[in-house]
Parts: structure tokens; sequence; C-alpha cells
């Protein structure tokens, strides 16, 4: 319901700029980016975090709980905001692009893959994590090692997802795709026996591992066939890109990142895949 | 962001099935039609036969179908129906999801056709139904003979609305792993965030080309098919 709001908002919008002959401009509406330099101040910061991925963005009563959450707390103690001054924004996949553009938060930590498309529309500080596609499967399942296995069984994935889309482009020969809207459904059909597989980043499926319902009962096959560049989302004309950059710099280098890392997902055994772990930041555009 | 508006539909066009997608819509929209039809029907004569029993069955189911979220109706089909019990409507994997949501869709629009339906029965006069009785026809006859057809042309402008809904409704069978309109929208945002007015408008547009004939069509014939009184 909420995505049809969305859905005709953005195009009544954009058919308002099409009729003022501003189309085709890219602005964002407003500079709305409510922070100035990395000293802070009174001013508070919006992040827009994932409210149902456990273990790295989830929202637990009036909690916040998860890998992305903490690092975006120590990032933001960083930048010198403290930590009543932090608001957390929910930033659907779908609608992180659109929050950045038109100012509703200042960055994102919500699993972003940095992508060239998306770079088109929005800036990128970081990676602060480089995940890769994984499995997870029941725990007694030994029969799935990887992707190459999944011929004739059934697979879970999110609905537009890109690990969707890449089972079906390099592995879809013989396997049954399900696509359900979160993960929480693919772990119940996975639970339940009617996939045998649920596919996305490796680090979310440790967090759905490590849930306390569902631990001991489903495990990451730790196979990783992808390489998945977390990165904090920021407005295209954003100041403070290279702080954030420092600030991840920093927080891999004293331990906190290893510590914030098994605090979150440590619980399902899963260990984050250490050729490409911790990531080195790159350059800001 | 280069390019005209036109460059970037002609490129979300070139690199997704736009079409495809929106003909499993139109495929949902008019077997779920049928069902709902059917269904709503039954459930329509139940609700005004003289059995109290019956009445109250119609009542509930309309009550219980009416008020649970769609959403909750298509995932209980595929999580709970083919997940837990194991129920297969079609050998393929994916057929079976797409006629799970057909089913998911009918149920549904069920209880508002049944509705509709129902404001039509408001539109014969309690005279018809006497005199149906007077010349000893009994329920079902007088039913199937005096009042559905009056009805049905009573309501043709709320199974109108009923059918626009159940169009737009279609899309919630993405919940179901049926691959529709709205579930390629978001294959097409993830992965072309970058034209995401384009893929709202052209999605925006596809609905209202789909609805408004509908809307048209059902508008006439209710003026049409009105009982003069």
């Amino acid at each position: 319901m909420r995505r049809r709001t969305v859905g005709s908002a953005a195009a009544l919008a954009a058919l308002a700029l099409t009729l003022t002959a501003c189309g085709g401009s890219d602005e964002p509406a407003g500079g709305a980016t409510s922070e100035e330099t990395s000293a802070g101040g009174g001013e508070s910061i919006r992040i827009g975090i994932k409210f149902d991925q456990p273990g790295l963005g989830f929202k637990d009563g009036d909690d916040f709980t998860g890998f992305d959450v903490d690092m975006a707390r120590a990032i933001a103690e960083k930048l010198g905001y403290s930590e009543d001054q932090i608001e957390f924004v929910e930033s659907p996949s779908a609608q992180r692009e659109n929050l950045l553009q038109t100012g509703q938060v200042d960055m994102i930590f919500a699993t972003y893959s940095i992508t060239d498309a998306r770079k088109e529309t929005v800036a990128f500080a970081g990676p602060y994590f480089v995940a890769g596609q994984d499995l997870l499967v029941a725990a007694d399942d030994d029969s799935i090692s990887g992707p190459e296995d999944l011929e004739g069984k059934n697979l879970c994935s999110v609905t537009g997802s890109t690990s969707a889309q890449r089972i079906k482009d390099e592995y879809a020969a013989g396997t049954n795709l399900l696509e359900q809207p979160s993960y929480a459904e693919c772990v119940t059909a996975l639970t339940s026996g009617a996939v045998d597989a649920v596919t996305t980043d490796d680090i979310i499926l440790a967090g759905l591992a490590a849930q306390p319902a569902n631990e001991g009962k489903v495990k990451v096959v730790g196979n990783p066939f992808s390489e998945e560049n977390y990165g904090v989302g920021l407005p295209q004309d954003n100041e403070t890109c290279e702080d954030i950059n420092t600030a991840i710099t920093e927080l891999i280098e004293d331990g906190t990142w290893q510590q914030i890392l098994d605090d979150n997902v440590g619980a399902s055994g899963y260990e984050a895949n250490e050729e490409l772990n911790p990531p080195t930041v790159e350059a800001c555009a | 962001m280069d390019g005209t508006y036109l460059d970037q539909f002609v490129a979300l066009f070139e690199t997704f099935d736009v079409p495809a997608a929106f003909w499993v819509n139109i495929k949902l929209t008019f077997f779920a039609a049928l069902l709902s039809l059917v269904l709503g029907t039954v459930l329509a004569v139940m609700r005004i036969s003289p059995l109290p029993s019956l009445r109250w069955a119609g009542t509930t189911y309309v009550n219980v179908f009416r008020n649970t979220p769609l959403t909750i109706i298509i995932v209980f089909c595929v999580l709970g129906l083919w997940g837990q019990l194991g129920v297969t409507l079609a050998p393929d994997f994916n057929e079976n999801f797409v006629r799970l949501a057909i089913l998911g869709l009918a149920v549904y629009h069920a209880a508002f056709v049944c509705e509709a339906l129902r404001s039509g029965v408001n539109t014969v006069p309690v005279g018809q139904a006497e005199a149906a009785r007077a010349i000893g026809l009994g329920f079902l006859s007088t039913a199937r003979l005096i009042i559905l057809p009056q009805a049905f042309r009573g309501a043709v402008a709320p199974l109108g609305n009923t059918l626009i809904a159940l169009t737009k409704n279609s899309t919630v069978a993405a919940a179901g792993s049926v691959a529709e309109a709205s579930g390629l929208m978001r294959t097409m945002i993830e992965f072309r965030s970058d034209v995401v007015i384009a893929i709202f408008l052209t999605f925006a547009l596809g609905f209202v080309l789909l609805v408004i004939p509908v809307g048209l069509l059902t508008t006439s014939l209710s003026r049409r098919l009105a009982v003069a009184r």
C-alpha cells in the first residue's frame, strides 16, 4: 500500500516537472543536507537503516540493533554527533536513492552495494564491509555446498533483488526460484522444507541464522560467489564523504570494526571473508 | 542522467519485458474475476436465502475475507497451502504460484462481489419476490429467474469498481512469487535506480491504460442495462 502511495507521489512529481518544462533536471529538491562539517554541533543527523534485517539493521521495539546500526553510530560519533543526535529512519531498498536525493536522510547504512548505476544518482563513502552472495540451508543438509548444487532444487530470494537475478542469469538452469517479499518469509519456507536454500549476501544470512528462533535449524554454506561492497550512501552534493572514509579507516585500525562484527553476527559462527575484509576504502569521487 | 526521457523509456523497454509482466496481471485479473464472480454469486444467494444457517455462513465469509489484508491471504496461499500443506495446483513450479495467487485473489474479491450483488438485490422491489412466490416459485427459482437477473443489471457499476480494484490488487501477487508488474518494477528499481521516475511513470501509465477502459465500459453498461422503473 505504501509502495503505491510513494509511486503515485513520485509520478505526480515527475508529471509536474515535465509540465513546467524542467524535465531532465536531476537536481535534488532543495539542498536539504542539514549537517555542515565534521564538527557536528547542535544539529541532529538522520541515518537511513533497514528495520527488518536482524544482525544488520533491525528495529526491536524502541531499540535499533545490528552491524549497520553500530557502524552508523560509531561513524556518527567520529563526525561529532552524540547518541541522542542520531535519528534512525527506515530506508527500504527501493526508496534509498529517493530518500537521499530529497534530503530526507543524511546518510544510509543499509547493506547498500556500491554500483555504477547507483553512482549516477547518489554518492558512496566506504566500502565498510565486503559481503558475498551465499546460501542458507537447513542445518542437517550436506548436499548443497555452492550454487552449482541447486540443480532441480527450490531456492528462495527477495523479489527484485540482485541475488535473485544473478541466480536466474548464471545458475538458473533447473533451479526453481521462489520470490518472497522479505527474507523472513524465505526462512519460514526453508524451515518448513518448502525450499532447499535461501540466497542473498552472506552477512544477511548470518544475521538470520543468528536469530534465537532459527538457531540450530539453519546454517550459512560459507562459499560466497560474488563481491558486494557495502558503502555509506550519501547525497551527491555531500561534504562528509572524506570524513566518513577517515572514520571507517580508524574504526578498522583500532579494532572497533571487528568488535562490532563479532557482537552482531558472531553467534551464527559466521566469519567474514578474510581475503576481502576488512576492506580498504575507495577515494571519494 | 544524460539523454531525454524518451531515451530512458526506450532503454527500459529494451532491457526489461514490461508487456509480458502486464500480461501476467491481465491473466491474473481475468481468471480471478471469473472465479470470484461465481463464488460471489453463490455467497450473495446464501446471504438472501431464507435459511438462517446459510445467511450466517455467507455473512461470516464476507466479514472474514473482506477484513483480512490481501497480502496475508496471498502469502498464506504460498507459505501455508503450498509450503506447509503441500497443495499444488499445477505441475509447473511457477504456474503453481500463478494459480495459488488467482485462488487468493478470487477468495478475497468474492466477498466484494457478494456485497456488490447484494446492493443490486436492493434495487429490486420487494413486490417482485412476492409476485414470484405468489405464482408458486421456490426460493432458488425466484433467485435465478426473478431476482438475480435484475440484481446484476443494477449492480454493474459496483461490480465494475470491484473489477478495477481487482486489476490493481493483482500486483499483490508479487508477494506470492508471481512475476507480474510490481515485481518487475522492484527489479527495475534495483538495477536502474538512476531512472526511477521513468520506471514509476511506466507502471502508473500501464495501470491507467488497463483500468480506464474498464471504468468507461461499466459506466456505459450500467446506464444501458439499468432496469427502468
